[in-house]
């Protein structure tokens, strides 16, 4: 009894309760999805949306915390998932375990793709703004544009296929908690810290001593490296790759989430990324008006709140215990008397 | 020992001469004042000082090394500081971490460190929250430290700008027009602050300011400039009674 009383008082206590939720919710799901519950289509869709979840939190690096416009980072979820694409369909003989095989295909995923974000990023931080938008726009025509071609590597437009498609619900839940984890840990440090100042004022960080030339490029080369992650986990998922899925489109729709989100809010993204994967699906008719959906959403917002749904702010459970115990507390006190 | 030595200093925007011939020296806690009347050049001299301009003559040494070639950030960690004329602070920011950021560079916990939380993580961070809430303290902001640093009053706001220039650790602190904007009451505060940091931290202070009574009340020796060029040095009696600094400000 009182070894469950202190594992009760491990798992609620304040410092493990973000990760007791997140546990639960893993929990839940697989269940659903081994039962049957949640049917093949469903939990595809659940997939997509980790996906999405990843691509949504590393680009936030670079929007939201860094606060630079940022409209080209499909383009690094391609190189990522051209690359553990190919990694994959050339080790899948060699490594047994599909974990394994998904782990080392997203560590090269993570090279190249951080490797682009250092050739973008450096001419970038010349740029601000508008300029900035339509470089990192371009960069992003021009990946598609090289991935179309290089047809002997990437087999062109045709698309790569043979994958092997070994991404699972497991695997693709704790990829994204790992990223989201280190996303949050990262800004939660000087580095991070430096980061968020640059957005707030870049005159004011450097003379408090910030390298800002430095800073920038770590930013982007995290979010193009986690943008590899999520360009791994999709090529695992879809085993087939073309250059279309990782245009113009697909870099707004990105944007859009974590400007609805909130610039600067982990869990804002996450939210995001939920409804707008969600939204459209499941308005299957409504499915030729995804781009009118994702337009209407940004203006929306633009208008009536434009700091996102979150504004910086994040979703923590610790507040949210504290909220329910003051609220049950108020509740018994006045039973009592 | 001199902390900041200027020779020569000019910058040139396009075909205007902004600063010509720009010469001071400010000795060890010393606390200078920089008048002159609007567009004079002050706030450009800062930016010279600070790196934000690279100036087309002459050579800035800080602690006896020259900033010539060195980005903002490397100035900073010369010893000098500044705030600015129109505040900048990180708005969106707690009011303590517009402090720690400035304890960056004294830090040095790398992204491991920052991912598994390590020890010296732990220490780092927890001395920069003691060292900043002690700063804060010495300001009156301790107890607003958690409030986002746009929701201050605008007053406090200059304060926590000072604050976060000090934490840098410099020599000589450079203040850009730190009562504009404040109410009497306000201003009679800050002096009260200046003069308490100076003694408090042991450093240099250059002053840029419009408000005469500041000025004259705090300044040890006082700097006119006009049209870029100095047109008079001396104590603030001296200053009063100039000629040249009585036509400048009030015209022929
Ligand atoms: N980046 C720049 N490009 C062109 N001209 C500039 C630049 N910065 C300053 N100037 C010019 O240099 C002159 C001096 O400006 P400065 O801001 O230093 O004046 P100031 O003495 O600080 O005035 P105030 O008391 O109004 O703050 C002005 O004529 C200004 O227009
Ligand atoms: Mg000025």
């Amino acid at each position: 009894m009182d070894k469950l009383k202190q594992l009760h008082k491990t798992l609620v206590n304040n410092k493990f309760i973000n990760y007791t939720v997140v546990f639960f919710i893993f929990i839940i799901l697989f269940l659903l999805i081994n039962s049957g519950v949640i049917n093949r289509y469903l939990s595809n869709l659940i997939i997509m949306i980790l996906i999405m979840i990843v691509m949504a939190t590393s680009l936030n690096i670079a929007t939201g915390f860094l606060g630079q416009l940022h409209l080209g980072h499909a383009a690094f979820m391609g190189i990522g998932a051209y690359t553990a694409g190919i990694i994959g369909i050339a080790l899948q003989d060699v490594i047994a375990s599909d974990l394994l095989l998904f782990l080392v295909a997203t560590f090269g995923a993570m090279i190249t793709a951080g490797f682009a974000g250092f050739l973008v990023g450096t001419p970038a931080l010349r740029l601000r703004g508008d300029y900035l938008g339509i470089m990192t726009l371009g960069f992003g025509e021009i990946v598609r544009t090289v991935i179309t071609n290089l047809k002997s590597i990437t087999n062109g437009a045709q698309g790569l296929s043979g994958i092997p498609r070994i991404m699972t619900f497991p695997i693709a839940f704790w990829t994204t908690v790992i990223v989201v984890t280190l996303i949050f840990l990262f800004m939660n440090s000087r580095h991070g810290r430096a980061i968020i100042s640059i957005r707030e004022d870049e005159i004011a960080s450097e003379s408090v001593g910030i390298n800002i030339t430095r800073y920038k490029l770590l930013g982007f080369i995290l979010a193009s490296m986690f943008a590899g992650v999520g360009g791994s986990m999709f090529a695992f998922k879809e085993s087939f790759l073309a250059p279309i899925s990782f245009n113009f489109i697909k870099s707004v729709e990105i944007f859009v989430i974590v400007v609805l989100g909130g610039m600067g809010s982990l869990s804002g993204s996450i939210i995001a990324a939920i409804v707008l994967v969600f939204l459209p699906e499941y308005l299957r008719d409504f499915n030729q008006y995804r781009y009118l959906l994702y337009s209407s959403v940004l203006i929306i917002i633009m208008l009536y709140r434009p700091q996102g749904l979150m504004g910086t702010k994040e979703i923590n459970f610790i507040k949210i215990k504290t909220w329910i115990k003051s609220k049950y507390t108020k509740v018994f006190l006045k039973g009592s008397d | 020992m001199s902390v900041l030595t200027v020779k020569n200093l000019g910058i040139s925007f396009g075909g205007l001469r902004a600063v010509d011939n720009f010469d001071i020296s400010i000795e060890n806690d010393e606390l200078v004042g920089l008048i002159g009347p609007n567009g004079a050049g002050k706030t450009t001299i800062f930016n010279l000082l600070t790196g934000v301009y690279i100036p087309t003559d002459g050579d800035i040494l800080i602690n006896n090394k020259s900033t010539l070639g060195k980005k903002p950030n490397e100035i900073v960690m010369l010893g000098s500081s500044r705030t600015f004329q129109n505040i900048r602070l990180f708005k969106n920011m707690t009011v303590l971490d517009n402090i720690k950021i400035a304890y960056h560079n004294r830090m040095s916990y790398g992204l491991f460190g920052s991912i598994f939380k390590t020890k010296k993580y732990r220490l780092e961070e927890n001395k920069a929250v003691q060292i900043a809430s002690e700063l804060l303290d010495v300001f009156g902001l301790d107890m607003y430290k958690n409030d986002l640093a746009k929701n201050l009053p605008y007053g406090k706001q200059r304060k926590l700008e000072i604050a976060r220039a000090l934490a840098t650790n410099p020599k000589i602190l450079l203040l850009d027009e730190p009562a504009a904007g404040m109410n009497p009451q306000e201003t009679e505060e800050l002096m009260e602050t200046i003069k308490l940091l100076k003694k408090q931290f042991d450093i240099s202070i250059l002053l840029i300011e419009h408000d005469m009574r500041l000025v004259m009340g705090i300044c040890e020796r006082i700097v006119v400039i006009d049209y870029g060029k100095i047109i008079a040095k001396g104590n603030p009696e001296a200053i009063r009674t100039n000629p040249d600094v009585i036509k400048a400000y009030l015209g022929e």
